[in-house]
Parts: C-alpha cells; sequence; structure tokens
C-alpha cells in the first residue's frame, strides 16, 4: 500500500524507533518502538503525562540524538547513514525549533537570533536576511524590538522570537516543545495562533509537545505518548475524546 | 569564518567581566615577553658593540712557523727552533689575499693593516703606543674613528697621524702639534691631524693611525702587512668563515668569538634565561586564557546546543572557541606590544645603555600572542564542538 505517491507526500517516517539511555546496569529504554508517519503539512499535538517521551522523541526527529534502533526517514531519506555534517546541514534546511528551554542566544540581539539559521545556511548575514527577520518579528508582533537583547524582553515575547527564528527558512517541518509552557493563557494562546497561521497559509507541518488541551484540540491530529508508546492517534476528538474515557 | 567571528565577538561581549580581566592577563604576559626581551637584547647589542666596535670581527695573519726540532744528518741539534720574531714575519702575497676575501661570501670588508710597537713621545713625556698603518676609507670598515673624532679631521697620509684623546692629553698634544714616534729603526715625527675618542682605553690611550705607507716605515716593513682585518655580514657567523678561510687558505684566522669566549658564554645563558621567562610567561597567559575559555564553554552549553539544532556546524563551533583565543592574542598582542615597548622605552631612559625596539621582538611577540591564544583555545573549542547538542538544550550531560 505504500506506493512512491504516498511516500513523497510523508514528511516524516518512523519505523519501531526504539531509544535507550546509559549503558548495562543502568540502561533504560525510554522509546519502546515507535511508528509515526507525519504528511507535509499536518498540525500534529504531541501529548502524554511527563516523562512519557515526548521530548526524548522530539530530539530524534530534530535529528539531535540518534535513534538506538528503528528507522527514521525525513523526507524520504533514511538519516542512519547520515555523518554529524549531513545532520547539520539537513536540520538548517528542513526544520525550524522552538525550544522547551533555553529559548534564544542570549549573546546576540533579538534579530540576530532570528535571522541566525539562515547566516549559519549561508555562511554569513546579508541585508535580505535581516529585512525577512524583520518581517517575521513584525509578524510576531515584535516591530522595532529588534535590537534588543533577549533578556531584555518578557518570556512570551522571547517565546515568539524563538517562533519568529523557527519559521525564518521557511523549513517544510518545525518542531515546538511545549512552546508554551511557560507562558500565562493570553501569551500562551498568541503564540499558539502563530504557528497555527503559518501551517495555514505556507502549509508547513508543525509537531507541537504540549500539556495544555485546548490547544491540542486545536490541532488536525493529536499522538498520546504514555511510558515511550503510542497509545492513541487520531483526531482530537478521538484522542482527546478517548482520554475522557479513561478518566471516568 | 565571518560568521564564527561574529559569534566569537557576541559571546566575547556577553562576558565582558571575564573578557576584560583574561585581555588584561594577556596584556600584561605580552608586555612582560617584549620588555624582557628588549631589554636583553639591548643589553646584548651594547656589549657586542662595545667588543666589536674597536677590534676587527677576524684577524687574518701569516701561518705561525711550526716550532720543529732541528737535526742534521739525523743528529739531534736542537729539540725546538723557536719561529723567528713574529713582528718580522712577511705577508706573502697579502695583495692576492685581500682580493680573495673581498669576494668571499659573508665577508663584507676587508682591511689591510700594519701595526707595530712604538714609543710615542714629545719632550721628556713618551707613551708606549701601537703604530697602526692603514688606508683610511677601509679602516672606518673595521673600527670606526670617523664618527668619533673630537677634533680635527679623519685623514691620515704623509706625517698626518690621529691620536687618541687619552693620548693627548697624556702628551699634550694639540690639533697640528709635532710628535715623535720611535722603534728600533730610529725616531719619525708625525703631526696630529685629528683626535678621535673612541670610548675605548686600549685605542684612546694607546693607538698612533697612519696611513699604510707612514706605518710601513715607521715599523720597517716596506710593501708589507701585518694583518688583514675583515667584517662579516653577521657577526655570529666570524667563527665558522674564519675557519673556512684557515681551511681555504692556510692563512690563520681568528674570530672575535674565539677572543671573546666569556663574553659569548655570558650571551648565551643571558639568552637562555631571558627564553624561559617568555616561555613561562607564555604558559601563564595560556593557562589564562584556556581556563576562562573552559568556563564559558560549559556557561554556554545551552547557547551551543541552540546553535548546533539550528544548524550550526561542529566547525563553526569550533571556530567560534578559537576564534576567540585568537582575538584574545590578537589584542592582548597589541596591547601588550604598546605597554612593553613604553615601558622598555621608559627604563631606557634610565639606563646607561640604549633600549631600541626591533621590530623583530616586537612581531615575535604579537605572533607568539596570537598562537598562544589559538592553542590555548584549542582543548575548550573541541570540547564546545563536540558536545551533544540533545544534552546540552535539555541542561544535563
Ligand atoms: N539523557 C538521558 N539519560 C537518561 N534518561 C533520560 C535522558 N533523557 C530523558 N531520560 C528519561 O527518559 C524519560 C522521558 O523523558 P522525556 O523525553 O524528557 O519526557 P517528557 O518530555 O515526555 O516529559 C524520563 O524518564 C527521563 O528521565
Ligand atoms: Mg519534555
Amino acid at each position: 500500500m505504500m506506493g512512491a505517491e504516498v511516500r513523497s507526500d510523508a514528511m516524516l517516517e518512523l519505523e519501531a524507533v526504539k531509544k535507550s539511555f546509559g549503558e548495562g546496569e543502568a540502561r533504560v529504554e525510554v522509546l519502546h518502538g515507535i511508528d509515526l508517519r507525519v504528511r507535509r503539512g499536518e498540525l500534529v499535538a504531541l501529548v502524554g503525562p511527563s516523562g512519557s517521551g515526548k521530548s526524548t522523541l522530539l530530539n530524534l526527529i530534530g535529528l539531535l540524538d540518534r535513534a538506538t534502533s528503528g528507522v527514521l526517514r525525513v523526507q524520504g531519506r533514511d538519516v542512519a547513514p547520515l555523518d554529524d555534517v549531513a545532520l547539520t546541514k539537513l536540520r538548517g534546511e528542513a526544520l525550524g525549533f522552538v525550544f522547551q528551554f533555553h529559548h534564544l542566544v542570549p549573546a546576540l540581539s533579538v534579530v540576530e537570533n532570528v535571522m541566525m539559521p539562515a547566516a549559519l545556511k549561508r555562511g554569513g548575514f546579508d541585508a535580505a536576511m535581516k529585512a525577512r527577520a524583520n518581517a517575521l518579528l513584525e509578524a510576531v508582533g515584535l516591530k522595532g524590538q529588534g535590537e534588543r537583547l533577549p533578556r531584555q524582553l518578557s518570556g512570551g515575547m522571547q517565546q515568539r522570537v524563538a517562533v519568529a527564528r523557527a519559521l525564518m527558512n521557511d523549513p517544510p517541518l518545525v518542531l515546538a516543545d511545549e512552546p508554551t509552557g511557560n507562558l500565562d493563557t493570553q501569551s500562551s494562546d498568541q503564540v499558539f495562533e502563530l504557528l497555527r497561521e503559518r501551517h495555514r497559509e505556507l502549509g508547513t507541518a508543525f509537531v507541537i509537545v504540549t500539556h495544555d488541551p485546548t490547544l491540542a484540540a486545536r490541532c488536525e491530529r493529536v499522538v498520546r505518548l504514555v511510558d515511550g508508546r503510542v497509545v492513541a492517534d487520531g483526531t482530537p476528538d478521538e484522542v482527546l475524546e478517548d482520554r475522557r474515557a479513561r478518566k471516568a | 569564518m565571518r560568521l564564527a567571528l561574529h559569534l566569537a565577538w557576541r559571546f566575547l561581549r556577553e562576558g565582558r567581566a571575564q573578557s576584560i580581566l583574561i585581555l588584561a592577563g594577556v596584556t600584561i604576559g605580552v608586555a612582560a615577553y617584549v620588555f624582557v626581551s628588549s631589554i636583553i637584547a639591548s643589553l646584548q647589542r651594547d656589549l657586542l658593540s662595545r667588543t666589536l666596535g674597536t677590534q676587527a670581527q677576524i684577524v687574518v695573519s701569516p701561518p705561525e712557523p711550526e716550532a720543529r726540532a732541528l737535526r742534521e744528518d739525523d743528529t739531534l741539534i736542537a729539540r725546538r727552533v723557536e719561529p723567528p720574531e713574529p713582528r718580522r714575519r712577511p705577508f706573502d702575497g697579502w695583495l692576492r689575499h685581500v682580493r680573495a676575501l673581498e669576494t668571499t661570501e659573508g665577508v663584507s670588508a676587508v682591511c689591510p693593516k700594519v701595526a707595530g710597537p712604538a714609543l710615542a713621545g714629545r719632550g721628556a713625556a713618551e707613551r708606549a703606543v701601537l703604530v697602526v698603518g692603514a688606508d683610511p676609507s677601509r679602516l672606518r670598515e673595521i673600527v670606526d674613528l670617523a664618527s668619533k673624532m673630537k677634533d680635527g679631521a679623519y685623514r691620515t697620509g704623509g706625517d698626518q697621524a690621529l691620536v687618541g684623546d687619552g693620548l693627548a692629553d697624556e702628551l699634550g698634544l694639540r690639533l697640528g702639534a709635532p710628535f715623535r714616534v720611535t722603534t728600533d729603526r730610529g725616531p719619525t715625527t708625525l703631526r696630529v691631524a685629528g683626535i678621535f675618542d673612541s670610548g675605548a682605553a686600549s685605542l684612546d690611550d694607546g693607538w698612533v693611525v697612519t696611513s699604510l705607507r707612514t706605518a710601513q716605515t715607521i715599523t720597517g716593513r716596506p710593501g708589507d702587512v701585518t694583518e688583514l682585518d675583515l667584517r662579516v655580514d653577521d657577526v655570529y657567523e666570524a667563527e665558522s668563515i674564519a675557519a673556512s678561510i684557515e681551511a681555504r687558505t692556510g692563512l690563520e684566522a681568528v674570530s672575535w668569538m674565539e677572543r671573546n669566549r666569556d663574553l659569548l658564554t655570558a650571551l648565551k645563558s643571558q639568552d637562555q634565561s631571558s627564553t624561559m621567562i617568555r616561555v613561562f610567561v607564555m604558559l601563564a597567559v595560556a593557562m589564562g586564557i584556556a581556563s576562562v575559555l573552559v568556563v564559558s564553554v560549559v556557561q554556554r552549553r545551552g547557547q551551543i546546543g541552540i546553535l548546533r539544532a539550528i544548524g550550526a556546524s561542529q566547525r563553526l563551533v569550533l571556530g567560534v572557541f578559537l576564534l576567540q583565543g585568537a582575538i584574545f592574542g590578537v589584542i592582548g598582542a597589541l596591547f601588550g606590544v604598546a605597554l612593553g615597548a613604553a615601558f622598555a622605552k621608559g627604563l631606557g631612559n634610565v639606563t646607561l645603555f640604549a633600549i631600541e625596539l626591533e621590530a623583530s621582538i616586537l612581531i615575535g611577540a604579537a605572533s607568539i600572542s596570537l598562537a598562544t591564544g589559538l592553542v590555548s583555545a584549542l582543548l575548550p573549542a573541541r570540547r564546545a564542538a563536540r558536545l551533544d547538542p540533545a544534552a546540552a538544550i535539555r541542561g544535563d550531560g
């Protein structure tokens, strides 16, 4: 059933992906065989209790860490044989990140932070880059804040800068690990809407880890992870209903 | 590279207090390096020029006839026959040797010279002197009296002679005054054409400089010379050049190095201690830079992880931290060279010898500073480049 057509549509494919940490006695398997496919342009929420392996999974997808076993394909390409240089290049071109902690590079100004993915790709800054970065800052409601340092901004503002940065290279897939985790409801709403807008306008695929069921409910698809296994995968109604059902 | 430099600069700016402290450390280290090197180089140059200013770098003379046993029909008549009196040894074919030596590699000047003992006198006063006869322009290349003239002109020929100010004082000689020079050939009258003050007592009190011809006449060596004085391009090559001249010509060639062993040994041990000081100073600088960068890498784990995640290669991260070391090295070199030079100049005003700043020392200090910056950044930079981005972002490992 996996025709070429279907495959070219796949942004991300995971087959029986396992991940363990530690050696020997101390060895702990965190992911016990994940099967997951994300198509181009999908908006996926990844939910699950704390410690279930969401960040670990996101790090694998983000090519920041390697799976212990199983197959991970990004845009149809198996990443296992790629060396660090190739992984870095793929990461810079195909992926955007919004992290849970350490959102921005504090040594760089806001606009430099936003430009950085493009600068890393090209090996330097240029005027067009800066114009685009400023446009993105404007889009996230931070017009005129470009020359400030991250620490001069509030947490919500920093998180929006991080979103602008994740979009800088127009990556086909953006990974966000609890992007609204530390924010109040209003800021959290703003940031989430930004992501959804991009998704609608540019067809960017998102995998968003979130604890917030109301945010998850606004995604097209929800994947629930429990103890390193996918226990539910479907529309918000299906998955979140499932949650309600279990609670009851 | 441009991006790496930008990031390196931003990191240094972010850790401003640390950056300034270590920069001060590098500056002081480089300044100490420049200061010590300049002082010692100047001291050595001063010692050398004092030594070499008043003597030939190589003196070539006819071979010493070997003492040999005198036999007749296998009967030993005398166990040793001493060589003839050195003064009377003729220098066969010296003109030919002058021409050959002039084209010898490494030799920059040749001065055929007659030197012989005499008594200089005026009235009742008499002093033992050395009559030195040579072509004035050639002699000047060996012992520069021309620039040390106190009175009169640097000119010889006929009865015109140059004397040192010490001898002039003792004999009460003024410009144009006649005086007597006596050898076993009898007395000759010369006139003072100029009075020099070379700073070396042996010359100022004991030399009577005349033309070659005049000295030949006074010492009874018509057409002959006693030695050929040589100057070489590199004074430290004098010994090997002298050896090769001896090997090639069979003449005796003695370099200043052979004549001043003690001085050379002193210079060498000075060199060694100056090298030690420099090595330890730069070692301290390197450790300072390395420790600051190690801390900086640890503090910036998160930032490095993020940069890696959004597309920074290991090479870029390596470059960013190497460049921080290089920036410490370069800026420290600029300030340090300026500071060290200023100190050395300042000290130069209160010492007896002139302190000159050699470009080679300044450039050397700057290059060593840069190299030290790079080398000391190597370890921290590798650590930074090898950080596991996932762990760095998580904030552990
Ligand atoms: N580097 C690591 N070494 C050892 N255990 C780890 C490491 N990273 C994560 N874990 C463990 O894996 C489990 C899942 O962690 P994580 O992926 O952060 O969960 P989540 O993001 O869903 O809260 C946790 O039990 C955590 O302790
Ligand atoms: Mg997590």
